[in-house]
This record gives structure tokens, sequence and C-alpha cells, in this order.
């Protein structure tokens, strides 16, 4: 072992973490038709919308603020034509364009509020959990009392005083509100399932070896918690973007200069709808509805692979499925 | 076990909601007050006297210490005193009283219809498990969650209000029947029965059913999800396989046993989701042009105006709490195991 272990120090260790990443993902190439099935449209969902984000300057024809092209300005409120496959809005923007930026805007905005919500969210419920005491009933009662608000209004208060003062409207005052309505979530979900864990055999008996609070938390505690963060994430993720899009909707999102956002488009199209205007709301809706229903079909897809209580395996204990010799056989 | 009676259940659960109250008061305060920015002047627009603004902020004590203010604030509020808008100089009383009822009437139908079009959806997908009639439920709970609620609307507004012309797209009733309905409880819907005026009641629930629909359609998507993970979870306990085993037919099995104790935790999903369709209810409306609560909150955010926001702020937050706390008795009085 000792004469081995200079040799390829990195082996084992490398191929425990290949064991390991075998075992998590287990769950996942064992679920049964639908969870697959939900899970694999979801994947391909959200990947086609990552992948628009990155190529939209490929994809696009024209960029999402441009209203002319070769000096000759897009017709206002065009219809879906050869030139603009989804038409063109009051201001001439080609519809298409800014459906396409927009999916850049979205997980812009999704993915720096959802780090900046796990990374204060999961810390402080660690902690929290953990520790218990005056700090633990402290949190939870501000957390519980901001998780029973809803979070749509606790967002909009965020980026109105943000956009009152001199941050100003974008996509990090976006990205704040949104991290201000879920850090309760993730706070609650980690102190609750650290409170489980806590009392655990394995755990007690690294604290019996002397192990300090936090190699404790860091070697035991976290990788046990953090097992049930993906599929919350990414349902969150699906929240996010229709959180975004309501406070686009309302004005407290984006910038129409800044950058293209689903949620203003649409609320710019209600004032289109009455005169029978369709594609400048239907459109950015649509994309809308696509992404978070990619989304919400993998975390679910995610959450009833990992969760065991909604878990069917394929050859699941009460699901033996005929096979068709021993039908026959049988007979 | 005789040890917690309901009573002191109940006692325990309002004591609860003192700090819970005080705690998202503070919050609003230090948002609103203590935020960087002068909240006077930006309601007021940048071309006025300096001198006028210092008058304003004195008569609404906004050149006090914080401590002061925030005193001030906590003391009124327990008062019963909300302000005025800075604005309009609107009580807060009178916006809670005249749109509240409008918030009121748009979710209690929109509750009603996420109510039924869920439970149902999410019994029969639950009880079918993995038939096509359950991945069509999921699938229709997917899709619904995933429209944003302003975004179903708009589509109404244009297939029912626009192209077919069959119901209106905005206000809560058109002008003629607001002028002549006489006022009793500032709830449309009520005043008209009230007064038997059945026309009125007629135009008053066609400007009702796209919103309420389309409202109560979104919220209906949390509904089937959980009443169908209810299901699940419900029919593969012990107690069902004993009833299965003792012969009881199956659908008795499945209404008496399954439904019924897979519902009860409907209570909490309902009182739960209360705070999630308020929130959309600011967005329906937005898109409805709907005279509600939430509809001055997005105006009043438009203008800038610090009391006003406060004020509506405060008035959901108190809602919140007391659907929570009701929640919480109903639950107790159901079932007594949470007593504990």
């Amino acid at each position: 072992m000792a004469a081995t272990a200079p040799a390829s120090p990195r082996t084992p260790y490398g191929r425990a973490r290949l064991l390991a990443l075998g075992r998590a993902t287990k769950p996942i190439r064992e679920a049964s038709g639908i969870a697959r099935g939900m899970f694999w449209a979801g994947v391909g969902i959200t990947f086609a919308f990552i992948l628009m984000a990155f190529l939209a300057p490929v994809i696009s024809r024209y960029n999402f603020s441009q209203y002319k092209a070769n000096g000759v300005r897009f017709p206002q409120l065009g219809h879906p034509s050869g030139l603009h496959w989804m038409g063109t809005t009051v201001q001439s923007d080609d519809v298409m364009a800014r459906v396409i930026y927009g999916a850049q805007t979205e997980l812009k905005v999704v993915v720096i509020a959802l780090a900046m919500s796990l990374s204060i969210g999961v810390p402080l419920g660690l902690i929290s959990g953990y520790f218990g005491g005056i700090l633990d009933r402290a949190l939870v009662l501000i957390m519980d009392a901001i998780f029973a608000f809803p979070y749509l209004l606790i967002a909009i208060v965020i980026a109105f005083v943000l956009s009152t003062s001199s941050i100003g409207g974008g996509i990090f005052t976006a990205a704040i509100a949104i991290t201000a309505a879920y850090v309760p979530l993730y706070f609650r979900v980690v102190r609750n399932h650290v409170i489980s864990v806590r009392e655990e055999p394995y755990v007690d008996a690294a604290r019996a070896l002397g192990a300090r609070p936090r190699t404790v938390i860091r070697k035991y505690v976290f990788f046990n918690v953090v097992q049930n963060v993906p599929p919350i994430a990414t349902l969150n993720a699906a929240d996010a973007i229709l959180l975004l899009a309501s406070l686009g909707f309302l004005g407290y999102g984006i910038q129409p200069t800044q950058g293209a956002e689903w949620g203003y488009d649409v609320s710019r199209a209600v004032s289109d709808a009455s005169s029978g205007i369709w594609w400048t709301g239907l459109f950015p809706g649509l994309a809308i509805v696509l992404l978070v229903t990619g989304l919400t079909l993998l975390g679910e897809g995610l959450n009833e692979t990992i969760n065991p209580v909604l878990r069917r395996r394929r050859f699941g204990q009460f699901d033996f499925e005929p096979v068709p010799g021993a039908v026959e056989e049988a007979e | 076990m005789a040890g917690t009676s309901l009573r002191t259940y109940l006692i325990t659960r309002l004591a609860l909601v003192v700090p819970m109250v005080f705690i998202l008061l503070t919050l609003v305060f230090l948002l609103l007050r203590v935020a960087p920015g002068n909240p006077i002047q930006a309601a007021l627009g940048g071309h006025v006297p300096a001198a006028y603004v210092h008058q304003i902020e004195h008569r609404l004590g906004f050149d006090k210490p914080l401590i002061t203010q925030y005193g001030e604030y906590l003391w009124n509020i327990l008062r019963g005193n909300f302000g005025t808008t800075i604005t309009d100089n609107r009580p807060l009383s009178q916006i809670i009283e005249q749109n509240g009822a409008a918030t009121l009437e748009l979710t209690f139908f929109a509750m009603l219809i996420a109510i039924v079009v869920g439970v149902l959806i999410g019994l029969v997908a639950g009880r079918y498990r993995d038939t096509p009639l359950d991945i069509f439920g999921r699938l229709f709970g997917i899709f619904i969650y995933a429209t944003p609620v302003f975004f179903l609307g708009l589509m109404a507004q244009l297939v029912f209000g626009v192209w077919l012309g069959w119901l209106p797209t905005s206000d809560q009733a058109s002008p003629i029947t607001q002028a002549l309905l006489q006022t009793h409880t500032n709830i449309f819907f009520v005043d008209a029965i009230w007064d038997g005026n059945w026309g009125a009641l007629w135009d008053i629930t066609k400007h009702l059913i796209l919103p309420a629909t389309t409202l109560g359609l979104v919220t209906a998507g949390v509904f089937i999800r959980l009443v169908r993970v209810n299901v699940i979870r419900t029919m593969r306990d012990d107690y069902i396989e004993a009833a299965r085993a003792r012969g009881i037919a199956e659908h008795r099995v499945v209404f008496a046993h399954a439904f019924k104790n897979a519902l009860v935790p409907v209570i909490t999903i309902v009182g739960l989701n209360l705070a999630i369709l308020l929130g959309g209810a600011v967005l329906t409306e937005t898109t409805f042009n709907w005279p509600g609560i939430g509809h001055e909150l997005v105006v009043y955010l438009e203008n800038r105006d610090y009391t006003a926001v406060q004020g509506i702020i405060i008035v959901f937050a108190l809602v919140v709490v007391a659907v929570s706390v009701l929640v919480d008795f109903l639950n107790a009085y159901v079932d007594p195991r949470i007593r504990y």
C-alpha cells in the first residue's frame, strides 16, 4: 500500500470518485419509463435554450435592439414574414431576435441568482442547523417570516428599492431581487436536513474521534445534505425564470436597452392585443413557457429519481413486468 | 393522550404570530425607510424646490431620527393607522376597503377554480399513476405551472376578448354598471346580489370570468402536483393494504380511505398557496386592469410613493400571517396529531 501509493497517488482517489459518481447517477439510469422520458425531455429543452443563448449572435439575423438594416427601417408591428419570421414590434424591433437574445438574459440572471442564493442559503442552513441555539431560533424566525410572504412581492420591493437607489436597474438588480426571494427556501431545506443528519451515528462517531465542528460539517454533514439541492435548484431555476419574467412584466427587470427580456416584451404586447396583434406577445411568452417546462421536467425527473419515496425502479419490488416467454409458459 | 388540548395549541400558535408580524414589519421598515435614496424626492420628481421637499419630510416625520421613526411606524400600525399616500393623499384604509374588495372578489373565485381543477386532476392522476391519464394530468400541470399568469391572460384576452368578442378584457364592470351599482360591501359581486340587480350581476360575472379563470388555472398547476403526490403516498400506506386485504371493494378503498386522507393536507396547500395567489393577483390585476390592491401597488410603485407601497405591503403581510394561522387552526382541528 505504502509502496504503490506514491507511484500513482491519484488513481485510487479518482477511481473512488468515479464509483461515487456512478452510484449517484444510478437512480437516473434505473428510473422507469415516464420519469426517464420526462428527465431527458427536460435535458433536451434546457440544453437547446443554453445553446440558443450562447449562439445568439450566430443564429439571430438581427440584434435585439436593432430597428433597421441597410438603412431601411423595419416595419412597425409588421406581420410575421420572410424577413421577420416572428414579426416586428411597435418599436420596429425584430421579435425573433428579442426571443433569441432573451435566452441570454434569462440564463445570466438565473445563474447569478441561483449562485447567490445557494452561497448564502446553504451555509446559513448548515451553521444554523448544526449549532442550534439562539442563532438558529432567530434565523428560523426571520426566514420563516420571509418565506411566508409572497416571493414575487419580496422581489418587487427589493427591485424597486434598488432601482430607486444609485444601483439602478439591470441584471444584478434583478438577480439580487430573486436571490432575496429564494434564500429562505434553501435555508429551510438545508437546516431541516442537517438537524436530522446531525444525530446520525457516523456524525456522532466523527465527533467522538475529536473532529472539530468545521471538519464534521464539511466532511460528513455537507455531502449528505447537498444531495437534496440539485432537484430543488433546478425547480428553483424554473421558478426564477418566471419570477424574472414577472419582474420584467411589471417594469422592474432588465432595461430594454441592456438586453432582451421576455416578460418585458409580453408587457409591451398587452396594448397590442386589443387590436388583435398576437405575434408580439405569443413568441416571447412561449419562450418562457418552454424554458420553464424544460427546467421543471428536468427538476421533477431528478426529484423522482433521487427521492426514494417517489422512486420507481424499472425492476421495482412491486412492478414485476410479465416477461412474454414466461407468461406463455405459465398458461 | 390528553396532553395538549386544542385551546393550548391555539394560544401557543397565536403567541408565535407576534414575533412573526414584528419581524415582517421591521423588514419592511428597513427596506423602505433605511434604504439609500430620498423617498420624498423620488415621489415628487426632480423639479421640486428643496424647501417643499423638507416641508413634506417634516409633515411625514421623515426628518426625525430613525429610531423615533421606527417607534412611530410601529405605533401607528398597532393603532390600525396605515398612513396616507404621498402622491395623491389617499388614506390607506380607503385603498384597503375599495381595492381590497376587488382583490378579494378576484382571488376568491380564482381559488375556487384552482381547487376544483387542481384537486380533480391531481386525484385522477395520482390514482391512475403511470397511465396516459396520469401523463396527461402531469403534463397539463407542468405546462400550466410554466405559463406566466400574465401570458395566459394575454392569450385569453386575444382569443375570447378580441377574436371571439365574447368577454370583456379589462376592468371590473362596465362604466354604467359601476355608476348604477349601490355600494354595500365594495365587493361588486355581492353588491349586485344584495340588490337583486341581475343585469349588473351578469355584467360583473362576464368581467370576472377571464381574470379569475386565468389566475385560477395557473394556481391549479401547483395543486395538481401536490394532490397527485399525496394520493400516491396515501395509496401506499399500510391501512390501504389492510383495507384491500379485508376485501373492501377497490372503489371504496380509493374514495373512502385514500382520497379522504390524501385531501387533509390540501387545507395546508390552499393556505400556503394564498401567498402565491396574492403574488399572481398583482400580475393578473395589471394584465386585466382590475382595480385591485395589487394593481394599486404597481401604480404606486411607478409613482415611487413609499408610504403607499409600505402600507400595501404591510396589508399583504398581515393577510398572509392571518391565513397561515387560520390554516394551522383548521389543521389542528381536522388532524389531532398536529397538536403535539
